[in-house]
């Protein structure tokens, strides 16, 4: 058993640990599973696999509210099942499926849902960072009191919109939480290949952002972190950033062999620092849950995620006419 | 030695001003960059000041003259010890005849106070004995502008110098006063950045204008315009609209060089769930425009510089929308079909007008839109004259002109009596020096030239 470190009682319920854990449970089941189709063939093109990182988003979500926005990469599916995407519809979007969020026709970078308040899933690297702040813009715009979080990677950290983005969000104070997911790999480019300064979370401070790391393999301080941040925006006190220093196990896609690091590192991560083993360990040792409990849990899941694939394969193709809907949307009637 | 002071051009397309105020009078000493007059330009209220020492002999033109063209003599400075009289009477007979540079400008730039373009709307967009009245391009916008954000409280302007600057040829003056810095705001100089953000605000519900400076600007933009704004309502299966509209001057100005004189019409016209607008009048300018902020889609909104200043009549309406995707017939004609859009139609007109000196009849189209594109109006128009040319001020290669003609050898093929005659920009970035950028322009004789190819005249 790997070495763990002794985590100070979390001032959270037995209740909400266990759901962290189904959630994170949720997201790497239904990560393999989407693996899995993918080498079927059932999955097509792109397709970039969360394993590793699911205490990110579920830490965060932890920390929203109802009516908060979340937006982020191509890198989406947790996302989507962490603010209560049906798996369903996610499955059946990435085997491009009539019942997918998108009718089939966006895929795996591109699924939305107004009423999970899910802007995407976009595909440009770092595009997503000035749309979540327009997010943010809005709600001040409608004072609604509403946070934004905006997701990127490490490699995003890199485009010149992030930082013009980061001059606007504070000019006008937007209530938007910048989150770095930093998985140390931007594709194949390790970040001290890509990145001149090692500590991104900084980087706000040149626009008077406040930002802090924050250890992304532990949910519970990923929500600890988040609700600050929250606490921050909310209180009107304009943007804030979070570095969670993450890790993928899988390639940067399906496609990636990730040779770029050794088969040693990521088995180091694995068995010392895995989000999902870490809590799962403090449910027992805490005796919040006891082994059967859990394994209901797991079952539950399992049972779950292979609903959505087996949706996501009974569902039939988008009808023929579907390649000619949705392109603009309808023009109300004009006066005369 | 007496010397003229003369009209001052004060911007790129500036062809003549106000006169509004002198700062000196008659037998002032002025010393170089002492302030002479307030000149007012279409755009902006500039200060004139003196490049030499001297002192005013004349004034010639009186504080408050409106229409005073560009290089005008306005008044005379003499020397200590002249005799003003003397001098001033040999000055101004050495001003005429005019100066070779005025005379040469004049073709391309009336000086004149121009009348209103008359409408030969064959179809107009609003009722029979609709009151009108003139009004600049400008103008136009802006009144379509504040009466939507009127109507919208969620519709905003957002872009750079449009707030307290009043924008920078002027088309949101007013709009900060009437509508407060939180519809009306000011963005850093950040182009990629803004759309972006507008792109999210429109996500997020908002009706967002964003006003580039120009469209050359907006190539910084571009992936927000296009990979975020068009695509994600089909990304999204129709879930994720995005009600935006981006606008601004697009095309040639006037000696701005080829970063800031593309015509972006092509680029944006090619995009499936993009909107495409280029007006020529100010009242397509104003119906096009609130059309587009009430489009639940995302609208490119193509102006231009020099149209800007330029007057025509414009229904008196309280709401005037003009639709998308219906062209405007601006002449009928039996010999051939003109096709054009936005400043194309100058020339589209112009030599409609000639044309018709020589006896040769030119059915003149505005096609307004891009995308919607009315095909009906251009394919029942080239099936009455079995004849076409095309014109604009963009690139050749792959231009609006170029999918015309492939769309009407496909669709009326056997109307035509001679092979469809696209007149474009030439296939150079602009250059700055006058008489290239002239040649690099669509000119009024090319699309002559072209007319007469086509009907064998």
């Amino acid at each position: 058993m790997a070495a763990r470190r002794t985590t100070k009682k979390p001032n959270v319920s037995k209740e909400e640990m266990l759901g962290y854990y189904r959630d994170m449970l949720m997201i790497r089941r239904f990560e393999e599973k989407a693996g899995q189709l993918y080498g079927m063939g059932l999955i097509g093109g792109f397709c970039h696999l969360y394993i590793g990182q699911e205490a990110v988003v579920v830490g965060l979500e932890a920390a929203a509210e109802e009516g908060d926005k979340r937006v982020t990469s191509y890198r989406d599916h947790g996302h989507m099942l962490a603010c209560g995407m049906d798996p369903k519809g996610v499955m059946a979007e990435l085997t491009g499926r009539e019942g997918g969020y998108s009718k089939g026709k966006g895929g795996s970078m591109h699924m939305f849902s107004k009423e999970k308040h899910f802007y995407g899933g976009h595909g440009i690297v770092g595009a997503q960072v000035p749309i979540g702040a327009g997010l943010a813009f809005a709600d001040r715009y409608n004072e609604n009191g509403r946070v934004t979080f905006t997701y990127f990677g490490d490699g995003a950290a890199n485009q010149g919109q992030v930082y013009e983005t980061f001059n606007m969000a504070a000019l006008w104070q937007l209530p938007v939480v910048f989150v770095i997911e930093n998985n140390q790999y931007a594709m194949g480019t390790a970040q001290q290949r890509s990145t001149s300064s090692q500590e991104i979370y900084k980087r706000g401070a040149a626009f008077g952002i406040p930002g802090e790391e924050v250890d992304g393999m532990d949910v519970l301080k990923v929500k600890e972190a988040g609700e600050k941040a929250v606490a921050h925006c909310r209180g009107g006190k304009g943007p804030y950033i979070l570095e969670v220093k993450t890790y993928r196990y899988r390639g940067h896609s399906m496609s990636d062999p990730a040779k770029y690091r050794t088969r040693e590192e990521v088995q180091k991560m694995r068995e010392e620092r895995d989000p999902i083993e870490a809590i799962r360990q403090l449910l027992l040792t805490g005796e919040h849950a006891t082994e059967d409990e859990l394994k209901a849990v797991d079952k539950e899941t399992k049972d779950v995620v292979n609903a959505a694939a087996e949706f996501s394969k009974e569902s039939p193709e988008p009808g023929v006419d579907e390649l000619w809907t949705d392109i603009y949307a309808d023009v109300a009637p004009q006066n005369a | 030695m007496a010397t003229e002071v003369l009209m001052p051009a004060l911007s790129p397309t500036m062809e003549e001003g106000t006169l509004a105020k002198w700062l000196v009078k008659e037998g002032d000493t002025v010393a170089s960059g002492d302030i002479l007059a307030e000149i007012e330009t279409d755009k902006a209220t500039m200060e004139f000041e003196a490049v030499d020492e001297g002192i005013v002999g004349k004034i010639l033109v009186a504080a408050g003259s409106e229409g005073v063209a560009v290089n005008t003599p306005i008044a005379i400075m003499v020397e200590e010890g002249e005799d003003v009289d003397a001098a001033v009477s040999a000055a101004s007979e050495s001003s005429e005849p005019p100066a070779p540079a005025e005379a040469e400008a004049a073709p391309s730039a009336p000086a004149a106070p121009k009348a209103p373009v008359e409408s030969h709307t064959l179809e107009p967009d609003y009722p029979e004995g609709t009151e009108m009245k003139s009004q600049t391009v400008r103008e136009a916008l802006r009144d379509a502008m504040a009466e939507e954000m009127e109507r919208d409280g969620s519709v905003f302007l957002m872009g750079e110098e449009v707030a307290e600057y009043q924008g920078a040829y002027k088309i949101s003056q007013g709009l900060l006063d009437k509508f407060g810095a939180k519809r009306v705001i000011d963005t850093p100089i950040t182009e990629h950045g803004f759309a972006g953000i507008a792109v999210g605000a429109a996500f997020g519900g908002l009706r967002p204008i964003v006003e580039f400076m120009t469209f050359n600007f907006a190539m910084q933009a571009i992936d927000q315009i296009i990979n975020s704004a068009a695509k994600t309502l089909y990304m999204s299966g129709g879930q994720m609209g995005c009600p935006i509209v981006f606008r601004g001057p697009n095309g040639a100005a006037a000696r701005v060089a080829a970063q800031h004189s593309q015509d972006y019409a092509a680029w944006y016209a090619q995009i499936p769930g993009l909107k495409v607008v280029q007006p020529y009048s100010a009242s397509d300018a104003k119906g096009l425009l609130k059309s587009a902020i009430r489009d639940p889609n995302p609208v490119i909104f193509l102006e231009n510089e020099i149209l800007y200043g330029r007057s025509f009549e414009v229904p008196a309406l309280d709401d005037y929308t003009v639709p998308f995707g219906k062209a405007r017939i601006w002449r009928e004609g039996e010999d051939v079909t003109i096709v054009s859009f936005g400043i194309g139609m100058q020339y589209a007109l112009e030599a409609a007008e000639k044309l018709a000196e020589d006896g040769i009849s030119a059915e003149v189209i505005d096609l307004r839109t891009l995308r919607p594109l009315d095909y009906d109006t251009l394919i029942a128009s080239v099936k009455k004259t079995n004849r076409c040319v095309t014109v604009e001020e963009g690139f050749p290669v792959a231009s609006i002109g170029n999918h015309l003609s492939a769309y009407i050898m496909e669709n009326a093929f056997d109307y035509l009596d001679a092979p469809v005659i696209n007149c474009t920009g030439k296939d150079v970035p602009m250059p700055y020096a006058a008489n290239l950028e002239k040649l690099a322009l669509v000119t009024t004789d090319e699309v002559i030239a072209a007319v007469k190819a086509v009907t064998y005249r």
